[in-house]
């Protein structure tokens, strides 16, 4: 591929640096694009392996009815939480999922203010990822509360109790954040969606189809003036979302972090739990991916290129995470406090110091055979190195939430935590859910953006 | 399927010398189809210098500099967006500060009661909820849509526009437009194909 550019850069055409790997394998064009990603949805075929993926996931969620309806009848005492850790598998499931979600927006609004072309064909994916990360996530708190279909008593409205949050309350900044979040993460992967949903619309030969993608897409017509005003809309929606992805698992980060609690007092939180989001978050990314783009046929669109730079930014980021580790200890050292350092030794040498040492070996050791090139290029071992990456992460905020709690300032009230079989099946549900909602939306809407594939061949061939 | 209201499917005018006995009020305008995005951006600027106001272009991605060339400059989105992320860190410090000050004042920790800084994360994030929410809406209501009709669908091929061609469209609203004439200028742009539009 890299022959074909060189001998370019004698005629002072393309003295830009091109990369070996292209983000658009193959002789395509227009049409080839959009036949390729719209023919995924617009068929009658599904293949075998989507049935498989999805009955796994609608299994999964089956799971999920099955949990919620028994925590909703006798209450969250079916779980593992107890006194000293309240905190349970709610919390640590909430800040995994909410991180998962990060990546997405990473992707596609940091990735489109820097100008990355690598991000064209996997935005939509993550964002779609984001969206359904965001949805697990949201479940937790409310389950948590007990009385979830009092879930409404979070936001802030006139009320006969006369009542208002408490706006001091990190717990309360979550509420807005998440529900932000969630809802700048659905605008922008809807408006992303809009000249697809023209280009269904056109495509489709069913006329009920045509008539639902019509309604979305409202009416669409790629007039040059629309496209300016989408343009400028989309590249403010990406600087708006660029600061509130970190914002989020900023006040994430806060529910720890402002209480007095040993182990969770302290200022690396906020940077260190973004990183790990978009850490994670890009793990996430990569396990969806790999099978996906096998499924579909889809080597030529998600290229190496694409799993490479995935590959690098979650060794970038997973070495951020290892700075994280490194200076808590370090803090909890140098700060001199013997609760903060009693912490951190339990965590390395307590009762829960296997799962502390799980959490380095997944989210430290491992990424770092990311360093070399070849097996970044080999998919089934980077598969396995971010399945392996998003089990750490979820170690990594059992060992945040579950030891910090379980021994904090009064030996007297020092406790154990495990989670229920009720806890497991909660979170496996949500992974059903997850994956009922993705592969759901692999079938119905294009997961490639089509006009931004056909803009980076345009792109392509004013280059040449 | 391309050509669902019947229009004019054999890309060349009917016969010059017989023009079918139509108004000009019929027409919506005149529609040149090209098979590049390099094609449509010299027709569009071609058609601008050659007196042409109102006209549009129609493109399965956004080409640069098309909009300026049918004549189209400020979106007007900036200004939207910034009054509404102004009316959202006014609100949400604004709900706060009322709530905690004024309609429900708590003693916490002696802390005082406007206690700002813990104000600033739902502040922040009312101004980026309103700022985006305004974007999307602004950008969908100052393009006129949902508009589930508009003349240009009913052109040959028109469905193309959202795949591979570009479409070039002078409207009868143009006071320089006459169906002869600007058929002419369309076709001598090296135009695939031109048709009438109806309204």
């Amino acid at each position: 591929m890299a022959t074909d550019d060189q001998p370019r850069r004698a005629d002072g055409k393309s003295n830009e640096y091109k990369h070996p790997d292209p983000v658009l394998e193959g002789a395509h064009d227009y049409a080839s694009v959009t036949d390729k990603i719209s023919g995924i949805v617009l068929t009658r075929y599904t293949p075998r392996s989507w049935f498989l993926a999805f009955g796994v996931g609608f299994l999964l969620l089956m799971v999920f009815l099955a949990a919620v309806t028994y925590l909703l009848f006798v209450g969250t005492g079916i779980w593992g939480i107890n006194v000293p850790v309240a905190w349970g598998f709610a919390i640590i499931n909430f800040v995994w999922w909410i991180g998962i979600g990060h990546a997405g927006t990473l992707i596609s609004a940091i990735l489109l203010l820097m100008r990355q072309q690598w991000r064209t064909s996997i935005n939509r994916f993550a964002e779609a990822m984001t969206l359904f990360a965001v949805a697990c996530a949201g479940l937790f708190p409310v389950l948590h509360m007990g009385r979830p279909w009092l879930a409404y008593w979070l936001l802030p409205y006139p009320n006969v109790m006369g009542l208002w949050p408490q706006f001091r309350s990190p717990l309360v900044w979550d509420v807005f954040a998440v529900s932000t979040y969630g809802t700048v993460s659905f605008l922008f992967w809807f408006v992303g969606l809009i000249p697809d949903f023209a280009t269904m619309r056109d495509k489709a030969a069913h006329p009920t189809l045509r008539t639902i993608y019509g309604l979305l897409a409202m009416g669409w017509r790629g007039s040059a003036v629309h496209w300016h005003r989408y343009e400028t809309a989309y590249l403010l929606l990406a600087g708006l979302a660029t600061p509130l992805v970190v914002s989020v698992h900023t006040v994430v980060s806060f529910d720890f972090a402002v209480s007095v609690v040993p182990g969770w007092h302290t200022t690396v939180f906020p940077p260190y739990f973004v990183a790990g989001a978009i850490y994670s978050g890009f793990a996430m990314v990569l396990t969806l991916v790999i099978p996906i783009r096998a499924i579909y046929g889809l080597e030529q669109m998600i290229t190496a290129r694409h799993l490479g730079n995935m590959a690098k930014v979650m060794l970038a980021t997973g070495l951020i995470v290892g700075y994280g580790y490194l200076m808590e200890i370090f803090m909890s050292w140098y700060g001199a406090n013997s609760y903060e350092q009693y912490v951190t030794s339990n965590r390395m040498f307590g009762p829960y110091a296997p799962v502390f040492w799980s959490l380095i070996l997944c989210n430290i050791l491992t990424p770092q055979l990311l360093w070399f090139r070849k097996i970044r290029d080999n998919v089934a071992v980077l598969f396995v190195i971010a399945v392996v990456v998003n089990i750490g992460m979820w170690l990594e905020r059992y060992v945040i939430v579950v030891t910090s709690l379980h021994r904090d300032y009064l030996p007297s009230s020092w406790g154990m935590y495990g989670g229920t079989i009720w806890d497991y099946a909660t979170f496996a549900g949500t992974i059903g859910l997850f994956l009922s909602l993705l592969y759901l939306f692999i079938r119905v809407l294009p997961m490639i953006s089509i006009f931004e594939v056909r803009q980076l061949i345009s792109t392509r061939r004013k280059a040449e | 399927m391309d050509n669902q209201r019947g229009v004019d499917t054999t890309m060349t005018a009917p016969d010059a010398n017989h023009p079918p006995e139509r108004f000009e009020a019929d027409v919506y305008g005149l529609i040149a189809e090209f098979e590049t995005p390099g094609q449509l951006l010299k027709a569009a600027h071609l058609a601008r210098e050659g007196g042409y106001r109102k006209m549009d272009a129609y493109s399965p991605f956004p080409i640069e500099g098309l909009s300026e060339e049918v004549g189209f400059h400020h979106t007007g989105l900036p200004a939207i967006v910034l009054t509404a992320g102004t009316i959202g860190a006014l609100s949400g410090f604004g709900l706060q500060y009322w709530v905690s000050k004024i309609d429900y004042p708590m003693n916490i920790g002696g802390r005082p009661l406007n206690s700002w800084p813990s104000f600033i994360p739902v502040t922040f994030e009312l101004t980026i909820l309103f700022a985006a929410l305004a974007a999307v809406i602004g950008m969908i209501a100052l393009n006129g849509l949902p508009m589930p009709y508009h003349p240009v669908f009913g052109a040959p091929r028109f469905a193309r526009a959202s795949t591979d061609r570009f479409f070039l469209a002078i409207e009868a609203t143009d006071a320089k437009f006459d169906r002869k004439e600007t058929r002419a200028f369309l076709e001598s742009l090296g135009a695939f194909a031109v048709s009438e539009v109806d309204v």
